[in-house]
């Protein structure tokens, strides 16, 4: 299934699955984050600190006073994958959006040469998977767009974009949870908070190997539900 | 809460609440964070009979200038550095690091600077009455996560303590000075992006810390590496001390705050046994990187841990 799996540093192991970027190695890379995930709750495996999934790898921190990196390859080797199931572990979350708070729905329109409505509507009908969280807290990155969208990012990024706009870049499409610099292609925004910090339990809203579907809202329900 | 509380009279350039961080939250984007200096913030809260782990104020150059306004406690202060205790209505004395002092009313503490060094701890007896977000008093001010919002120490704020120490006993220890500018590292997974004689170079040549360098990161200036992949990577995980090298092929080195996803190529792997070394050089200092095998950097690290414990094994009171 592995690879490669190699140390990082004396206090990480880097599980490699493969180059590409798809669905069925990312589903591996799930499974595998849920697997050690689970195992470290039950206890079962003593001085893991992080497990950080990404398209095609899972990256294991682990602290060097309790586990080392054999002890930790050694358990890697020992996972049967056909046992693991990448469903039994992941959400399904629909996410509202508006699309009148777009910034650059015109610009897309006339590179890609098909018009807003039919922007929309892709985005509206994928099933997105999200492949990744990361850089900052609770910032998701969901796949795959139909490759009619497939865009750049921005030349030059913005230096602020509002806290939950939804952007697009390549096949990829993601959720600002701050405001924060960036180069995605904006084409609508949520009123859904992606990382809380009042919820100390479950922070973060979506988690790697979740599903997620976008639902049109107006501004008048983005209003309302920003209240809530 | 309690009662007992210091107040800011100025807060340093980056005052923060450490513990050694914020674990399991890696795949939701959130660092872990933490001490920089784990052997200086141990040797901080064993000073002052706290478990190993409590927070402590960490302070980076010029450090704050605390005034204790209610209550009686007992500080401790690690690294290299310069500050002043002033009890109420005396001159203030010189303070020597590594030993305890008892506060009382009114006293105020001065931290003016770290000397030939970054980063110093001041620990509390029974700790600062802060509150944890998700197992951890650490604050990662990028991302505002943490007891005081997730914000810096800031001139005004009130800093609330646990307890009312009744303990009048110090306590000191030794610390062994180390310094020195090889830091030992591992091979990184993109080690072959690079060219034979960058590779060479990385292991001969020497690199300057720049001003660019904080919790996050640490950005170096040197002779250029040359990628002969690709400068891009998918992005993956990233892991603590990685040396990454961006498409201008001057090495970063990624710290404590790092962000939690990145897509550049990674040349080396900073060593747990000398990273406490390395976040200690300040801008302008010069160090040089030297390659060396797994096994061994565990065992450095085995000795490293021991020789914590040695220090705080040999806290001793004062008479």
């Amino acid at each position: 299934m592995f690879k490669k799996l190699n140390n990082i540093g004396d206090c990480g192991i880097v599980c490699d699955f493969g180059e590409e970027v798809n669905r069925e190695i990312n589903s591996n890379v799930i499974k595998l984050f849920h697997h050690v995930k689970e195992e470290v709750l039950k206890g079962n495996l003593n001085g893991i600190l992080n497990y950080t999934p990404s398209y095609n790898k899972l990256i294991i921190n682990f602290d060097l006073e309790k586990i080392n990196s054999s002890q930790i390859i050694n358990f890697l080797k020992s996972v049967d994958f056909s046992k693991l199931n990448l469903f039994q572990n992941s959400k399904k979350w629909t996410i509202p959006v508006c699309y009148d708070f777009e910034l650059d729905l015109e610009n897309m329109s006339k590179k890609l040469k098909i018009n807003k409505d039919e922007i929309i509507n892709i985005h509206l009908n994928t099933d997105f998977f999200v492949y990744m969280i990361g850089f900052i807290p609770g910032h998701p990155f969901m796949g795959d767009l139909d490759s009619k969208l497939f865009l750049n990012r921005l030349k030059t990024p913005r230096v602020k974009i509002p806290p939950g706009s939804v952007g697009i870049v390549e096949k990829f499409c993601n959720i600002y949870p701050y405001e924060s610099p960036g180069g995605w292609n904006i084409i609508g925004r949520t009123p859904t908070k992606l990382f809380n910090k009042e919820n100390e339990t479950n922070p973060c809203l979506l988690s790697p190997g979740d599903s997620v579907k976008f639902k049109s809202i107006s501004k008048e329900e983005f209003k309302k539900l920003s209240n809530e | 809460m309690s009662n007992y509380f210091f107040e800011v009279l100025r807060p340093g350039i980056n005052t923060t609440f450490q513990d050694k961080g914020r674990f399991h939250m890696q795949h939701f984007g959130v660092a872990p964070g933490g001490c920089m200096d784990l052997k200086l913030f141990s040797i901080a809260n064993a000073l002052v009979k706290n478990s190993l782990n409590e927070g402590v104020l960490e302070f980076a150059y010029q450090g704050p200038l605390l005034k204790l306004v209610k209550g009686k406690t007992k500080i401790a202060i690690t690294g290299n550095v310069l500050f002043q205790v002033t009890k109420l209505n005396q001159e203030g004395i010189n303070g020597e690091c590594n030993r305890t002092y008892a506060l009382d009313e009114g006293d105020q503490i001065d931290i003016l600077a770290t000397k030939q060094s970054a980063y110093g701890y001041m620990a509390l007896e029974g700790g600062f009455d802060i509150k944890p977000f998700c197992k951890s008093v650490s604050i990662l001010s990028r991302a505002q996560i943490g007891p005081n919002e997730g914000q810096k120490i800031k001139i005004n704020d009130k800093i609330n303590i646990r307890i009312n120490s009744k303990n009048k006993k110090n306590f000191l220890t030794k610390v062994p000075k180390k310094n020195k500018s090889t830091i030992r590292v591992l091979k990184g997974p993109q080690f072959d992006y690079f060219s034979k004689e960058s590779q060479k170079d990385f292991f001969s040549k020497e690199y300057k810390i720049s001003n660019l360098t904080d919790r996050m990161g640490m950005r170096l200036e040197g002779t250029v590496m040359k990628n002969i992949v690709s400068t891009n990577i998918r992005s993956e995980g990233i892991t603590k001390g990685a040396i990454q090298i961006p498409a201008d092929g001057q090495p970063i080195i990624l710290l404590t705050d790092y962000p939690t996803i990145g897509g550049y190529p990674k040349i080396a792997n900073v060593t747990s046994a000398d990273y406490n070394l390395l976040i200690q050089k300040t801008p302008g200092e010069k160090i040089f990187f030297e390659l060396i095998k797994l096994r061994e950097a565990e065992q450095l690290y085995k000795e490293l841990l021991n020789s914590i414990s040695e220090i705080i094994k040999n806290i001793k009171e004062i008479n």
